[in-house]
């Protein structure tokens, strides 16, 4: 009986206490759907990752014996008019979408956030100047922009990444980014402690790191998300056209390009594998990026 | 309303200029050499005599702002240069591919339209139901799909199925109009999806706002039909939204087009795009980046217009 009275007042508390929920835990059961995106995600990053144990063949080995051989247990997804494995070069495309797609988001939405801070931070002239540049940018639709891009500086391979291409599919993220980035910036720039910080004396710079953007670090998130299926997508069509990532390096939408009309017909597993292939990548991506709004920022909705 | 036309239309003129500056720098200042670009294109080799000499053969030797008012004396008198390529001028390349690309992009606005207004609305209103769901999947593939790819499985399927293929070439509307529209269907199908997908989202949600307004409420408890109340008091006012979904996804129904027209084979603004990508014809890169940029205006300017007109509460602000 004693010892009932110690036991059961920590018991009654514990009732009364909500155990704080596990937020990966939490994000799971609220957004199943961007589960199943996170899930899809990680697959290609496992491809990406362990290609060449996943993959049965070198990507690109040439076997005219197997020309646009069909689906077997030999070949999964069939193989391309060069006798290449579609599966093998599908599962080598995954390190190429998602470096470009990731690469490109992150320089594009990180200079986007800093260029919008600093818009919404000092204001007047300075702002006007940077939105007048970003309302122009956005008028061009964001493949044509890339497209310039890729076709005024060429190609430079630096470590089996062309960084034009980044360059040229990051462009068009920077001033979408930009233009969020400004908009939180200006509620946030109304706040009491930016003004303690302008008092205390910091630097400009300093408040812009170190008090402005780790608050928009919500948006950021999102839209890097968001951003990566778009610039996978402008990837694959950049390839498709000849001028993204070019042969005989794998590529989901260099995959696609290679045949005519004619083999469309003969040898079907080439085109409907790489488009499937891209389709889930930005599908997965898209629900992530949604589930991500959702569940850190509601009031983004819509 | 005819001053808030003119107040929307002072407004776009320095966001032309603007358009029209950053273009010139866009190809003229970039660390790359366009010159270089297309002299490699063109399979000669690179030595510093034959960029040199292509640059003074191209004007670019100039200082850069002599080069620039040529620029835009030239603009004023819609004068574009000529094409590095065909030599040609570069509005009357564009002039001949302008009409197929027009066409093909206001299908696939209709085409989207079409699809998007009935599939939204039935969405709306059997909600949570297998309709709703059905809907809801069109939508979320219709972002994912990349139109060029939709684009080779509609050939896949003409071919297998019906061992058809639209004719190689165009045809106007106004010459055969069966010829034209059974092989410009097509492609404006692939390009409308992602619009059709995204207009739809807008319609079902719009209407569900809408549905819980009070005056629907009020309709309801005066005993009017279900039917009239979604066609008069509901449909009016979702259908706002949806007009700004043209505005918005116009950007990506013309980078739809760019590499849906390769896909079919059109001799559109796309297709010629490309080409001046791929051999670093800039004269001719230069005056589409242009008109591409300044359709992108226009058609933001008649969106706004148009939501003025079926909003007056715009209007009058």
């Amino acid at each position: 009986m004693a010892d009932t009275t110690s036991s059961s007042r920590p018991d009654a508390f514990a009732a009364e206490l909500p155990k704080r929920p596990n937020p990966i835990w939490a994000f799971m059961k609220s957004q199943p759907l961007g589960m199943l995106g996170l899930a899809i995600i990680m697959v290609y990053v496992v491809f990406a990752l362990f290609a060449p144990w996943i993959a049965p063949y070198d990507p690109e080995a040439i076997d005219f014996s197997a020309m646009t051989a069909p689906p077997s247990r030999e070949h999964l997804f069939g193989t391309d008019q060069f006798g290449r494995d579609v599966f093998t070069r599908l599962v080598y495309g995954a390190q190429t979408a998602l470096a470009v797609g990731i690469l490109s988001s992150l320089v594009g939405c990180s200079l986007g956030a800093v260029i919008g801070a600093a818009s919404g931070y000092f204001g007047g002239r300075i702002d006007t100047i940077i939105q007048r540049v970003v309302d122009v940018m956005l008028s061009f639709p964001i493949i044509v922009l890339a497209m310039v891009v890729v076709a005024v500086l060429g190609r430079n391979q630096v470590g089996g990444i062309d960084v034009n291409l980044i360059v040229a599919i990051s462009l068009p993220i920077l001033p979408k980014m930009a233009r969020i980035a400004r908009s939180s910036t200006l509620s946030i720039a109304a706040m009491p402690y930016i003004d303690a910080a302008r008092a205390a004396g910091f630097s400009h710079t300093r408040i812009i790191l170190r008090h402005i953007l780790p608050n928009i670090i919500a948006p950021y998130l999102i839209m890097l998300t968001a951003f990566i299926a778009q610039a996978i997508l402008l990837e694959a069509s950049l390839s498709f056209l000849g001028l993204g990532v070019t042969e005989p390096t794998p590529a989901w939408g260099l995959m696609l390009s290679g045949g005519s009309a004619d083999f469309y017909k003969e040898a079907p597993w080439m085109i409907v594998f790489p488009g499937l292939a891209i389709t889930f990548a930005v599908f997965a991506f898209n629900m992530f990026g949604d589930s991500l709004r959702d569940w850190l920022d509601p009031k983004m909705r819509g | 309303m005819l001053g808030f036309i003119l107040r929307r239309l002072l407004l776009v003129i320095p966001t032309l200029l603007g358009v029209a500056v950053a273009v010139f720098f866009l190809i003229r200042v970039m660390p790359g050499d366009v010159v270089v670009v297309k002299l490699r294109a063109d399979g000669a080799t690179v030595t510093q005599e034959t960029i040199d000499a292509e640059r003074k053969r191209l004007g670019l030797d100039k200082p850069i702002s002599a080069q620039f008012v040529d620029y835009m004396v030239g603009l004023t008198r819609l004068d574009l240069g000529k094409s590095l390529w065909t030599g040609d001028s570069v509005a009357k390349e564009i002039a001949v591919r302008f009409p197929v690309s027009f066409q093909v992009a206001i299908m696939a606005t209709i085409i989207a339209l079409l699809i998007a207004i009935p599939l939204g609305t039935l969405s709306a209103l059997y909600r949570n139901t297998w309709i709703d769901y059905a809907t809801r999947i069109f939508a979320v593939a219709g972002l994912a799909v990349p139109s060029f790819w939709l684009g080779m499985l509609i050939i896949l399927a003409l071919l297998s199925w019906f061992n058809w293929l639209p004719k190689i070439g165009y045809v106007s509307i106004f010459e055969d109009p069966i010829t034209n529209l059974s092989a410009l269907f097509w492609p404006a199908l692939s390009v409308g999806y992602r619009y059709a997908a995204v207009a739809t989202r807008m319609m079902r949600s719009a209407l569900l706002e809408v549905l819980r307004e009070d005056y629907i409420r009020t309709a309801k408890a005066k005993g009017l039909y279900k039917s009239l109340i979604t066609r008069r008091h509901a449909l009016k006012n979702a259908l706002l939204p949806v007009v700004t979904v043209i505005g918005l996804e116009f950007a990506f129904l013309i980078g739809g087009l760019v590499v849906t027209e390769q896909v079919f084979n059109l001799n559109g603004i796309g297709k010629l795009f490309v080409d001046a990508a791929t051999r670093g014809d800039f004269n001719l890169l230069q005056g589409l980046v242009l008109l591409i940029a300044v359709t992108f205006v226009i058609v933001n300017l008649i969106v706004d217009v148009l939501y003025a007109f079926l909003d007056p509460r715009i209007r009058l602000k």
